[in-house]
């Protein structure tokens, strides 16, 4: 399938996938809040670092920026606004620990069949190594501001009203 | 080429964002706390965002990418929306452990 990828790219993606999957374990599995929080960063740096192997550079960026820079210091300051000190070190049990584990176990399952299962070569394809594909930015940008620049106008919209909803709701009250 | 790991197929990559797509799904449903159910919400978003990058190196097209940019924006615009309602929760319940919100249960 592949023109042949570097011993270099192999370790890059094996180290970014263990780094992304074992953050992931520990964010969704950590007692306390904070820690899942800064794991999720580990996570997210995880999978820029694969977007960046696959030689998609503009998404590699975009991921950190939004994910690392917006959502991730979101959610910390969701986590200091609503846990209160005493509760800081309030363990949040996990429940139904088991039947979760085996559900989403089985999930992961019967993806993994389905992928391996598949023959990928078969399918119409035209994989190129990173070097090959070149920079993304401006075709993504080109095709951003002619086929899709409908979606794009909406997406600022759908920003503008989250920006101005969530500011309402997390005010309160009733005026 | 020496191969020590074998080759990086397009499987490889898609493995992965299951995986991340299975952890995400354990961290939502075993957790009570709101916003941890939000950060696995924000992994498994990821591991469907890394499929369709895979998908779009493997057809050498960018649409994929582009529907990344989309689900990017949306998971911001969620997150902040999500925020806001766990602090309401917050304030209204005094906690944010789902197990508080159980108003609408019949």
């Amino acid at each position: 399938m592949g023109t042949g990828d570097g011993i270099g790219i192999q370790l890059a993606f094996f180290a970014f996938s263990a780094l992304a999957v074992g953050s992931a374990l520990l964010a969704a599995t950590a007692r306390k809040i904070v820690h899942s929080a800064f794991s999720l960063l580990a996570t997210f740096f995880g999978v820029a670092g694969i977007y960046g192997v696959l030689g998609s550079d503009f998404m590699a960026v975009t991921q950190v920026v939004v994910y690392v820079g917006g959502i991730l210091v979101l959610l910390v300051f969701g986590v200091l606004l609503t846990d209160r000190i005493p509760d800081e070190f309030r363990v949040a049990k996990p429940r139904n620990y088991l039947p979760a584990v085996v559900a989403s176990g089985l999930t992961f399952l019967g993806l993994a069949w389905a992928i391996t299962g598949t023959s990928w070569a078969r399918l119409p394809h035209v994989l190129r190594t990173p070097a090959e594909a070149g920079p993304t930015t401006e075709r993504i940008a080109r095709s951003l501001l002619t086929d899709y620049l409908l979606p794009f106008e909406f997406s600022s919209i759908l920003l503008l009203v989250v920006l101005v909803g969530a500011a309402r709701v997390a005010r309160g009250g009733t005026r | 080429m020496d191969r020590v790991f074998g080759e990086i197929t397009t499987s490889h990559y898609v493995v992965l964002s299951a995986l991340i797509f299975a952890v995400g799904l354990c961290g939502v449903v075993t957790r009570r706390n709101a916003v941890v159910i939000l950060m696995s919400l924000e992994l498994m978003l990821n591991g469907a965002n890394l499929a369709f990058v895979a998908f779009s190196r493997h057809h050498a097209n960018l649409q994929g990418q582009v529907f990344v940019f989309f689900v990017i924006a949306v998971a911001a615009a969620e997150a902040a929306v999500a925020l806001a309602i766990i602090i309401a929760l917050n304030r209204v319940k005094g906690g944010v452990s789902i197990d508080d919100a159980t108003e609408l249960r019949g």
